[in-house]
């Protein structure tokens, strides 16, 4: 469970900036993402995000993202910081 | 075959993309120096991602965060699970912090059911201890396949200033040839600094190479080709080489027991170093 307001990544190229806010229990995923890459990649994006957090146990929570263009190790790796920080793990 | 290997920074996903295709024998990434503290979390697990996903073909080393920091266990932690070739201790000052290692990496390898003792060790000696120690540091574990000297730490540990000449770390790194040798193990060789300097950096690579290193560390990609070049055997080493192993073949097949090439007896060290030259000649033809 995110406990935290959480952010990980950078705004420079080929990374993504991810942050994550605590959400009541039940109210699920709410995901908002811009990206240089949005028209062509967007569903891809947010398909690896949502596989990130569940993968991670994280059924609710406040998704924003900022991408400069990650491949997808990059966009789980920032995700999995973002959250571990939220949790209060880092 | 390691002439060369680039340094890294372990939390800038750009260069993790491009780390393959740099022209090194082989890649650190980097979970330290080129960490900052309110990072280290963020870099290992970017790096983790990357040796799993990217696909490297290079050899992969980690350069991991020192034993006196609270960070080395959960760099091992989040980083054994994905096999680098290799673990870079850093600031090691005895055989007991590669013992603490090794034990550690042993661990994780046995939760996670992996192959035990598959990662190897390049402990990074950099203080004045550590040289001082050089020998029982590579003899210390069997994961200990090469050290490494860190010049720029070594000089501010010694309280002198670190010069281009080098005579500063000249015992050093002497030291660290023979320690090396000695237990068996390669031997890798301070970066040099100043990044426009090519001229400087290979007459540094050139004694280097006289001195015995295998090869030499670099902080920037544009150094690679000149230490690769500098540490490859030249088309009259190899020549040679070819030389000495058909003399010596020939000889053996006549029944002779002393035979001379070039007006000079061709003995087992000579042997030994041509058959050394041809196989990293063909390491180097095939890639390896």
């Amino acid at each position: 469970m995110i406990k935290q307001r959480a952010c990980a990544g950078t705004l420079e190229s080929s990374d993504i900036y991810v942050e994550v806010a605590p959400a009541a229990a039940g109210s699920g995923l709410a995901l908002d993402i811009t990206s240089v890459v949005f028209a062509q990649f967007g569903e891809e994006i947010e398909r690896v995000i949502r596989e990130t957090l569940q993968d991670l146990e994280i059924a609710d929570a406040d998704v924003r993202v900022s991408d400069r263009g990650a491949v997808d190790c990059t966009i789980r790796a920032r995700v999995e910081t973002a959250v571990r920080r939220g949790k209060g793990e880092e | 075959m390691r002439r060369s290997m680039l340094f890294l920074p372990g939390n800038s996903p750009n260069i993790l993309l491009n780390a393959n295709f740099l022209g090194s024998d082989s890649i650190i990434l980097d979970l330290e120096d080129a960490v900052a503290p309110t990072e280290k979390d963020s870099a290992r697990i970017l790096v983790r991602n990357a040796i799993q996903s990217l696909g490297y073909t290079k050899e992969i080393i980690v350069r991991i965060n020192p034993i006196d920091s609270p960070y080395w266990k959960k760099d091992l932690e989040t980083i054994v699970a994905v096999k680098p070739d290799m673990i870079m201790p850093t600031k090691v000052s005895g055989a007991e912090d590669i013992k603490t290692i090794a034990a550690y990496i042993g661990k994780l390898e046995d939760e996670l059911g992996l192959e035990q003792g598959k990662i190897k060790l390049i402990p990074l000696i950099e203080t004045a201890l550590g040289v001082e120690r050089a020998f029982e540091i590579a003899s210390a574990d069997p994961r200990v396949t090469c050290i490494f000297l860190g010049g720029e730490d070594f000089t501010a540990d010694l309280r002198c200033v670190r010069t281009k000449p080098g005579n500063e770390i000249f015992y050093a790194r002497s030291r660290m040839v023979v320690a090396a040798r000695a237990a068996g193990v390669e031997v890798m060789d301070t970066p040099w600094t100043d990044v426009e300097d090519y001229e400087g950096l290979i007459e540094d690579a050139k004694l280097a190479k006289s001195l015995g290193f295998s090869g030499k560390a670099s902080i920037s990609p544009r150094h690679i080709p000149f230490i690769n070049e500098v540490f490859s055997p030249t088309e009259a080493e190899i020549q040679y080489a070819k030389d000495v192993m058909e003399t010596i073949e020939k000889a053996k097949a006549e029944g002779k027991g002393v035979v001379s090439l070039r007006g000079k007896m061709i003995d087992a060290p000579i042997v030994n170093r041509a058959r050394q030259v041809l196989e990293t000649a063909e390491a180097i033809k095939e890639g390896r």
